[in-house]
């Protein structure tokens, strides 16, 4: 048996601990947003991502996320700031590697939240793209760290405002 | 004005002018369309209006990743006069309406040129029935009814209907004469916009469903052992120790290989894994590239070639010529490598079987399936998923035969075949490889005197033929007939299989010019790949034509500018691609350390040329940038141009710059990423696309920008180094 916590809720699955996460969350928990490209951790689509961080899923057993909270493409909701950038840009082609693209783009910016150029594609190079659209993947990324980056500056600016009116 | 009179079916390919256009709709009786809803306005196959006002639109061409599930539901809202984001887009079924070139392949960028008057006259005809509605409603000529965006408007009066309140009324002109404009280029709302994707939220979001993810309760994983020797047979396996595994469900031979099934994938995985299977050595069990390659130059050397195009005497002008050039081109077997392994989901309910599949062609996939299976076409339903990559694998139905011949054994058991990454990487249809002979002389005046081209390669065409037959020819004939038939065709048509010089006639004026081709097959499965024989015959030809402009003393670009002339309609199209290029590069002016290349080609109808730059450090380079320009008539969405363009040099730069497929004991050398890699992230170029400005129809652009680019890099890396690199991928010494 292997409990964690999958997109914020509980999840308990009776199968052989070696499954792959990846194979446990599509095959078990019926969630087909994480993708199977490779089962060799070499192209990224199936990245997730576990206590926070990106994680290539269909490699790392199950037994190895007990207690751990995984997040897939489902648990980001429909409007992350990413996911609007991604559908901004129109970034998809295919789209079958998008969702590994999605979520190795959330843990950077979790880790990195103003990332260079240089940096949004040295952490994103695990993911492939057959399609090609690294440069809208790109512009995409950096897009979407300037409006998290918003967010949190209005956030605080409203924050002070609140506060002052408050003092008045 | 033209003014054509037709009977109004969906699928010829007649082109009609901008013009009037006299037709009869036919009813259609409902369920024969799959996805007819009974109670709406179904003008033709494409099209339902429901009485909610709800416009769906059946998208019959394969959506993997160019973007025609956008394209071409622009195309028909043009003419329906409404916002594409507002339709409802469904993945087409099997039905003979939907039939283009070659039934409802996708395939060789035709889809927007295929379908471009075909839809409009849908969206057009539709439209007038509507307004035809209206207008008896009302009592007024149609030529006083508005329709836009859903919304009907009797222009005397502002009284209005939607187009679903109509849904009766319209349905009962069915049979009746109906008179339709289609729109002039100037009157267009959406058709040459720039747009975003309408398939981009779901594909954003984990809702886009692939073949791999189709949900059928119940299902059990098959996957399937096969030799890695092509052409091996079975010998021996373990069955009952397979049978006994852990959630194993069945296990047993078909013509592949050994299908095991089993509860998920995992456990499908590990039986697989844990088979043991003896092979039998096959006819090309000691085959390997090097072989291949020996028997590819001595095919060139030796064997008579057969002409396909020619004039003027090349022998006799280079004999004459007091300096001939000679080179050969080596370009190798490449793989597919879709982002999703092939797979398909099949269930088989005694009677019936139902098929889900990321496919390019659906109706091919029900014939095939129909072989595999034993049943009548009629008695199986082809339901089309989205899919991750196409580039020409999934026409071939070999996974479509695979989970039929499964799900036959297993009735009433939904079976999801699955390949692995391995499977796919040793059992793909590869781009073939070929090797080049290029001859050229100069004239007294530095120009094009002679250009010979020979290309040794394999037969696809050959491959494909017996699911191509037993497709295109009509339903009385058995399908082992067909196929059959198809075979004896395949055997003749190999030797003069057009794709092996697609692209090897160059567009450059010279007195003598000869093309020509020798087969040799060597047993390795071939197939379309993305852009199919340009993707070899211009790496040779463009880099040559290089050589041709050294010899000469001249500037690549300007070598070709003198052998193009603006008053031939194709080379004036060439110019206007190398000039935007040039343009757009600053051709000639590149910074310290960064080197140019040009090459340019025609490929399915459109035009791209490319300037690539690159930096060189000891033996090892980077592509810095590459600017493209193309002409593919008029762009349907200039947006999804750009990035087809782009996604086409990513592509193509995998194959010129990665480490290709080779063949060791009569199989695949590689199995995974490790050794069959692909451009990533943090090794592309920055790539700029800019598109003609153009009055012709639209042409594809699936394809077109990947040929221009390997040959464009060689160019640049001779600038760069003085190396002549004539083989791919491309490795400085």
């Amino acid at each position: 048996m292997a409990t964690f916590i999958l997109n914020g809720e509980q999840a308990t699955v009776d199968v052989d601990p070696t499954t792959p996460l990846l194979w446990v969350v599509r095959d078990h928990f019926l969630l087909t947003g994480s993708k199977f490209g490779c089962g060799a951790g070499l192209c990224g689509a199936c990245t997730m991502l576990v206590d926070e961080i990106s994680m290539r899923t269909c490699v790392l057993p199950v037994s190895a996320v007990e207690g751990r909270s995984v997040t897939t493409i489902e648990g980001l909701g429909d409007n992350h700031p990413v996911q609007q950038a991604w559908v901004d840009h129109s970034v998809p082609q295919c789209g079958y590697c998008q969702s590994g693209q999605i979520m190795s783009t959330v843990s950077l910016l979790k880790q990195n939240p103003n990332p260079s150029e240089d940096e949004v594609k040295s952490a994103l190079s695990g993911n492939i793209c057959r399609c090609g659209t690294y440069q809208y993947i790109l512009a995409a990324a950096l897009d979407a760290a300037g409006r998290m980056s918003d967010q949190f500056y209005d956030a605080t600016q409203s924050e002070t405002e609140n506060s002052e009116e408050g003092a008045a | 004005m033209k003014i054509t009179r037709r009977k109004f079916l969906i699928g010829t390919t007649a082109v009609v002018g901008a013009g009037l256009v006299i037709g009869v709709s036919t009813r259609r009786s409902p369920g024969e369309v799959p996805g007819t809803r009974a109670g709406t306005f179904q003008p033709n196959a494409y099209l339902q209006i429901t009485p909610d006002n709800e416009i769906i639109f059946q998208m019959a061409r394969a959506e993997m990743g160019q973007g025609v599930y956008h394209g071409m539901t622009t195309i028909i809202a043009e003419e329906l006069n409404v916002d594409p984001s507002t339709i409802t887009v469904e993945l087409a079924g099997v039905h003979p309406d939907f039939a283009l070139m070659l039934g409802q392949l996708t395939g060789g960028s035709m889809s927007t040129p295929g379908s471009w008057t075909p839809l409009r006259e849908a969206g057009a005809a539709a439209r007038a029935m509507l307004r035809q509605a209206a207008a008896n409603e009302w009592g007024i000529a149609p030529d006083q009814v508005e329709a836009a965006d859903g919304i009907l408007t009797n222009s005397n009066n502002a009284e209005t209907f939607q187009y679903g309140d109509l849904v009766d009324q319209a349905s009962l002109l069915h049979g009746e004469e109906i008179t339709f404009e289609l729109k002039d280029r100037s009157e267009y709302r959406f058709i040459g916009q720039p747009s975003k994707r309408n398939d981009a939220f779901i594909k954003s979001t984990g809702k886009v469903q692939f073949g791999m993810d189709v949900q059928i309760p119940n299902t059990k994983t098959a996957m399937v052992v096969r030799p890695r020797q092509f052409g091996a047979t079975l010998s021996s396996w373990n069955a009952e120790q397979v049978r006994e595994l852990p959630g194993v469900v069945q296990a047993f031979e078909i013509e592949s290989g050994v299908a095991v099934i089993a509860d998920d994938y995992w456990q499908a995985r590990k039986a697989a894994q844990a088979m043991d299977v003896q092979w039998q050595d096959g006819p090309i069990a000691n085959l390997d590239s090097e072989q291949i390659l020996e028997s590819f130059k001595d095919s060139l050397h030796n064997d008579e070639a057969r002409e396909v195009e020619a004039h003027g005497d090349v022998a006799v002008a280079l004999a004459d010529a007091p300096n001939v050039l000679e080179a050969e081109y080596d370009t190798p077997f490449v793989p597919h490598s879709t982002m999703e392994p092939q797979n398909a989901t099949a269930l088989f309910d005694g009677e019936k079987l139902e098929l889900w599949a990321p496919t390019q062609g659906v109706d091919l996939t029900q014939k095939v399936a129909a072989y595999y299976s034993g049943l009548d076409a009629d008695k199986i339903t082809v339901n089309a998923t989205f899919m991750g990559g196409g580039f020409g694998r999934r026409s071939y139905m070999d996974f479509a035969g695979e989970v039929s011949a499964i799900a036959m054994q297993m009735p009433n058991v939904p079976i999801r075949l699955v390949w692995s990454r391995e499977d796919d990487m040793q059992h793909d249809f590869y781009r073939p490889a070929a090797y080049h002979g290029l001859k050229g002389a100069l004239d007294e005046n530095g120009k094009l005197l002679g250009w010979e081209h020979k290309v040794v390669s394999n037969s696809i065409m050959k491959v494909l033929a017996p699911d191509l037959a037993s497709n295109m020819l009509p339903d009385f004939v058995p399908l082992t007939v067909a196929r059959s038939i198809g075979t004896t065709l395949g055997g003749f048509i190999e030797s003069r299989d057009p794709t092996m010089t697609e692209g090897a006639v160059p567009p450059y004026s010279t007195p003598n010019l000869n093309v020509s081709s020798v087969l040799n097959h060597q047993g390795i499965p071939v197939g379309f790949w993305r852009s199919v024989g340009s993707s070899h015959t211009a790496f040779a030809s463009e880099i040559f034509m290089d050589e041709m402009a050294n010899a000469a003393d001249a500037d690549p670009v300007e070598f070709r500018r003198q052998h193009l002339s603006s008053s031939d309609e194709h080379q004036a199209r060439f110019l206007s691609v190398l000039e935007l290029a040039v343009e757009k590069a600053g051709w000639g002016n590149a910074p310290e350390g960064i080197y140019q290349g040009f090459a340019m080609h025609y490929c399915f109808e459109s035009y791209v040329a490319n300037v690539v730059e690159v930096s060189v450090t000891g033996n090892s380079y980077k592509v810095e940038r590459v600017v493209s320009a193309a002409d593919c008539g008029l762009a349907i969405n200039p947006d999804n141009v750009i990035a087809q363009v782009q996604s086409s040099i990513i592509y193509g730069l995998s194959a010129a710059t990665k480490d290709p497929i080779t063949i060791k004991d009569g199989g695949v050398a590689q199995s995974n990423f490790h050794d069959a890699e692909v451009v990533r992230m943090n090794e592309i170029p920055k790539m700029e696309a800019y598109i003609v400005d153009s009055d012709y129809d639209p042409t594809g652009i699936g394809e077109p920008g990947l040929p221009p680019v390997a040959p464009a890099l060689a160019n640049a890396l001779f600038a760069a180094t003085g190396q002549r690199l004539r083989k791919m991928p491309l490795k400085l010494a």
